[in-house]
């Protein structure tokens, strides 16, 4: 199972920063995958460790056919992988997807930063 | 460095910035409520912010351009939500034409800002909620320039 960073993407060049991209289908899946706050508490739950689909089923109280529709989400997504476990079915993040969303708020955290020493500067000069 | 802590959670898409700064409430809330002060930190040097409007009230809309080095422009738009200078502002960030009308198919960052006193100065939390990855993808390349403008003060203090 390949995650979206070893899929090759079109590379865009803003200036000199280049960064990866997701194409606009896979930016939709992500989308439409996290809208859903039973599927963001999914992918909490298996990020640091893999967890049965049956074990998630029983976390909440809907059916386990529902859980399994709602893990498929995720699957189409690139943010879980799920591996065969004897009769079970293991349900893993995939912290490659995860990231890329952690990768755009440490950008979007540089932005914030250079703004607070902007508004220091300001504050200082008075 | 002002900036205190940063907590980010990729899968709620959120980020909480704290950064302390050695003024009163009052004055931290001025470089927000001003558009001309505001107009000097919104925007990194190379792409400058300008608000043509600027109405600080429950309901209320900002609506603001960046101009690049090629002079390409830029538009987003505030609505605001909430209010209580000079300690609390929140307001829907969002991209428009050069209208200001909202293009609300990209959706909106939500954004709280919280001014608190401290026996120094003031306190200020951001909290800017993200509607989508695409949405923050966005954003951050609206602020790209931001991480040029880091990369050439780095180069600039190696220079030294």
């Amino acid at each position: 199972m390949r995650g979206l960073a070893d899929i090759a993407r079109p590379r865009v060049t803003y200036n000199f920063m280049v960064v990866d991209r997701w194409t606009d289908a896979e930016i939709d899946r992500i989308f439409q995958a996290l809208a859903d706050s039973t599927r963001r508490d999914i992918v909490g739950r298996v990020v640091e460790e893999g967890c049965s689909v049956s074990v998630l089923a029983s976390a909440y109280d809907m059916s386990f056919a529902a859980v399994q529709k709602h893990v498929a989400v995720l699957e189409r997504a690139s943010l879980v992988t799920k591996v065969r476990r004897g009769r079970e079915q293991v349900v893993h993040g995939n912290l490659d997807t995860i990231r890329g969303a952690a990768r755009l708020l440490d950008e979007y955290e540089a932005l914030w930063r250079s703004r607070a020493r902007r508004i220091d500067d300001l504050l200082s000069e008075n | 460095m002002p900036v205190v802590s940063s907590t980010k959670d990729s899968e709620a898409l959120t980020m909480t910035f704290v950064s302390e700064h050695a003024a009163p409430p009052e004055r931290v809330w001025q470089l927000w409520a001003d558009p001309r002060l505001l107009e000097r930190w919104w925007g990194p040097p190379e792409w400058p912010a300008t608000f043509p409007q600027h109405d600080l009230e429950v309901g209320g809309m900002s609506r603001y351009y960046m101009t690049g080095p090629e002079g390409e422009q830029m538009w987003g738009a505030w609505t605001i939500t909430a209010i209580d200078e000079p300690r609390y502002l929140a307001f829907d960030d969002g991209f428009a034409d050069e209208h200001g009308t909202v293009s609300p198919e990209m959706g909106v960052t939500r954004a709280v800002v919280s001014i608190d006193p401290t026996d120094d100065g003031a306190r200020m939390t951001i909290e800017s909620t993200f509607e989508s990855v695409e949405q923050l993808e966005q954003m951050v390349a609206m602020g790209m320039q931001e991480g040029m403008t880091q990369a050439l003060e780095q180069i600039d203090e190696l220079l030294v």
